[in-house]
C-alpha cells in the first residue's frame, strides 16, 4: 500500500472515528461507526491481511451494526438537543482525556521508540495461511470456541423461551395461543 | 502489473455494464414478460413517429419500458418529505446500490483467453477470498433500505425499512450456508475456481454443475436468493396493498429509480450467482479446451479462442435464462404473509443448510478427498 493511501485512509478512520463521538443523532454516531470499521477493513486489506479485512466487513459492519441499528430503534433514541450532565463529570471526563492525549504524545515522542520495517513471509494473512493455523496448530483451541458459542446460543434461547403457563400471552403464534386457551378453558372445566 | 491492472479494470467496468443491462433486461421482462404471462397485451404505447408500425412490426413496448418510463422518472420533482433527515435521505439511494455494483466484479465471466501472447483470465478480480468478499458485500445491502426507511419519517417507509432488514439479515445466513457447502464440495472460495471445478462429466454424460452436486444447495440459495432481492414472493418490505411502497414510499425521481435499480440489480445479480454457483459458470457441457467431447465419445474440434468466446456466450445466456425464470417466479407466485417468512427462513431453509453442510462433510470424509 503508498504511503499516501495509507495517510488518507488513516485520516479517514480518525475523521469517521471523531464522527461517532461528536454527531448528536445517533443514527450518525452508527454510520461513522460503520465508516471507521470498513476504513479499517481496508486498510487491513491493502496491509495484505485479506481475511481479516472481508471478515471485519462481515462481522462488524455487516452484523453487529445492524444489531446496534435495531437497538437505537427498539429504545427510540433521539437527537441530543443540548449539553448534559454534572459539572464534576465533564471535569473528571476533559481531564481524564488530556492525561490520555499528554501520554500519547509522551510515548510518540520517546527516544526508544524505533521503527523496524519487518518482512513478512510469503502468502502472510492469506486465507491459506490463516486457515493452515487455524486447523492445526490451534484446532483445540477452535473448536472450543465454537463449543463456547454454542453454549451461549443455548443459553440466549432459553432466556428468551416464554413460558407458555402465562396466560397465553406469552405465545408468539397466534395458534398456539389458541390452543393455550383452549387448554386453560377445559383444565377450568374439568376443575 | 500495469497491463494486469488495465485488464482487470476494463473487466470490471464490462461486468458492471452486464449486471446494468440485464438490469434493463430484466425491467423490459418486468413489463411485457409480466403481459405476456398475464395475458395482456402490455405497455405498446410509445413508439418513435410509428416507427415500427410503418414496417408492419407489432409494438414490442421497448421505447416505453427501456425509454420512456426511466426518463419520465428521472424528470420528476425530487422531493424530501418534511421533517425528513435531508442528508441520510439523498444518500440512502447510493448506500442501498453500490454494494450490489461492487459485488459484480468477482464473477468469472470467461474462461483464460489468450490475445496477441497474453493470457488473461477473464474476471475482473481473481480474489482468493471471493466467496468472503461476496459474504461481506451483501451484508452491506442491508443499510441503503434500512436508512431509506428511517430517514422518510414515514411510518410505512420505516416499517418497510425493519422489515426489509430482518429479511436480509435472516436470509443472508441460509445464503451464506449453501455457499459454504459449495465451497466445500470445490474445496476453493476462488470463483473462478469453483467454476473450473464445475469442468468435465460424470458417467459419461452428466455435466458436473453444481446443481447435481449440491441440488439442495441451489435450492435453499435460489429461494434465499429471491428473498434477498426483495422481490416477490418475498416483497414485504415494499407490498404495496400494506405499505405504500415500504422504505422507498417517500422517494421520488431520480432517487426512486436508483432504488428499483438496486432491486432489478440484485436479481441480476442472484442470477449471476446462481450460474457461477450451480450452473457451470461459462462451462459448456462437454466442451474441453480442444472442443466437444461428445457422450458417444466422438470429438468435435473447436479452437481454443472459439472456446473462450464460446464460455462468454455460455455465460450470459445462462445468466439471462436464470433472469427470465425469477422473473417468471415473480409473476406466478402470491405473496407470504410475515410470519410463514420467518418461518421459513429460520425453521426451513437455515436447519436445511446446515443439514446440507454436515452431509457434504461426511461426503467429503467418507470419498477421502481432504487434504
Amino acid at each position: 500500500m503508498p504511503p499516501f493511501l495509507y495517510l488518507f485512509l488513516g485520516a479517514l478512520a480518525i475523521v469517521s472515528a471523531l464522527g461517532v463521538v461528536v454527531q448528536r443523532n445517533p443514527i450518525h454516531c452508527l454510520l461513522s461507526l460503520i465508516s471507521t470499521l470498513m476504513v479499517i477493513a481496508i486498510l487491513f486489506i491493502g496491509e495484505d491481511a485479506v481475511v481479516v479485512g472481508f471478515l471485519q466487513i462481515i462481522v462488524y459492519a455487516g452484523a453487529i451494526m445492524v444489531l446496534f441499528l435495531f437497538v437505537i430503534w427498539l429504545l427510540n433514541l433521539q437527537t441530543e438537543s443540548g449539553p448534559t450532565g454534572h459539572i464534576v463529570l465533564k471535569t473528571l471526563g476533559s481531564l481524564a482525556a488530556a492525561a490520555l492525549a499528554a501520554e500519547l504524545s509522551l510515548f510518540l515522542a520517546a527516544p526508544h521508540l524505533q521503527v523496524k520495517m519487518i518482512q513478512e513471509p510469503a502468502g502472510y494473512g492469506s486465507l491459506e495461511s490463516l486457515a493452515g493455523k487455524l486447523f492445526t496448530d490451534y484446532l483445540v483451541a477452535f473448536e472450543v470456541t465454537s463449543v463456547l458459542l454454542l453454549a451461549a446460543v443455548v443459553g440466549a434461547v432459553a432466556l428468551a423461551r416464554r413460558m407458555p403457563n402465562a396466560a397465553g400471552e406469552g405465545a408468539s403464534d397466534p395458534r398456539a395461543a389458541g390452543a393455550i386457551r383452549a387448554a386453560q378453558a377445559s383444565s377450568r372445566v374439568q376443575g | 502489473m500495469t497491463a494486469e491492472l488495465i485488464s482487470g479494470a476494463i473487466m470490471a467496468i464490462l461486468m458492471v455494464l452486464i449486471g446494468l443491462n440485464l438490469s434493463l433486461f430484466l425491467l423490459y421482462f418486468e413489463r411485457k414478460g409480466s403481459a405476456l404471462i398475464q395475458d395482456r397485451i402490455g405497455s405498446n404505447r410509445a413508439s418513435i413517429t410509428g416507427f415500427g408500425k410503418r414496417f408492419g412490426m407489432p409494438n414490442l413496448g421497448i421505447i416505453n419500458t427501456v425509454i420512456a418510463d426511466p426518463v419520465k422518472l428521472f424528470t420528476k420533482e425530487d422531493f424530501v418529505p418534511d421533517g425528513a433527515d435531508k442528508f441520510l435521505h439523498t444518500l440512502a439511494p447510493f448506500i442501498a446500490l453500490f454494494p450490489v455494483m461492487i459485488t459484480f466484479v468477482i464473477i468469472p465471466f470467461g474462461d483464460t483467453i489468450s490475445i496477441g501472447g497474453h493470457k488473461i483470465d477473464l474476471t475482473a478480480t481473481n480474489l482468493n477470498a471471493g466467496a468472503l468478499y461476496l459474504l461481506a458485500t451483501l451484508g452491506l445491502g442491508v443499510y441503503g433500505v434500512a436508512l431509506a426507511g428511517w430517514a422518510s419519517n414515514n411510518r410505512w417507509a420505516l416499517l418497510g425499512g425493519i422489515r426489509a432488514t430482518a429479511q436480509m439479515i435472516s436470509y443472508e445466513l441460509a445464503m451464506g450456508l449453501a455457499i459454504v457447502s459449495v465451497i466445500m464440495t470445490f474445496g476453493t472460495l476462488n470463483l473462478q475456481e469453483i467454476v473450473r471445478g464445475q469442468g468435465g462429466v460424470w458417467f459419461g454424460f452428466l455435466p458436473r454443475w453444481g446443481i447435481f452436486t449440491q441440488p439442495l444447495a441451489f435450492v435453499i440459495f435460489l429461494v434465499a436468493g429471491v428473498a434477498e432481492s426483495k422481490r416477490v414472493p418475498f416483497d414485504l418490505p415494499e407490498s404495496e396493498s400494506e405499505l405504500i411502497l415500504g422504505y422507498f414510499t417517500e422517494y421520488s425521481g431520480g432517487k426512486q429509480v436508483v432504488f428499483m435499480l438496486t432491486d432489478l440489480a440484485e436479481q441480476a445479480l442472484i442470477a449471476m450467482l446462481l450460474t457461477t454457483f450451480f450452473l457451470g459458470g461459462w462451462q459448456i457441457p462437454w466442451l474441453m479446451h480442444d472442443g466437444f467431447h461428445l457422450p458417444g465419445g466422438a470429438i468435435l474440434a473447436v479452437p481454443a479462442l472459439a472456446v473462450s468466446i464460446l464460455g462468454v456466450i455460455a455465460f450470459l445466456v445462462k445468466a439471462v435464462a436464470v433472469c427470465v425464470f425469477l422473473g417468471m417466479v415473480r409473476w406466478t407466485l402470491p405473496r407470504f404473509r410475515y410470519d410463514q417468512l420467518m418461518r421459513l427462513g429460520w425453521k426451513g431453509l437455515v436447519p436445511l443448510g446446515l443439514f446440507n453442510v454436515l452431509v457434504t462433510a461426511f461426503v467429503i470424509v467418507a470419498t477421502g478427498k481432504v487434504q
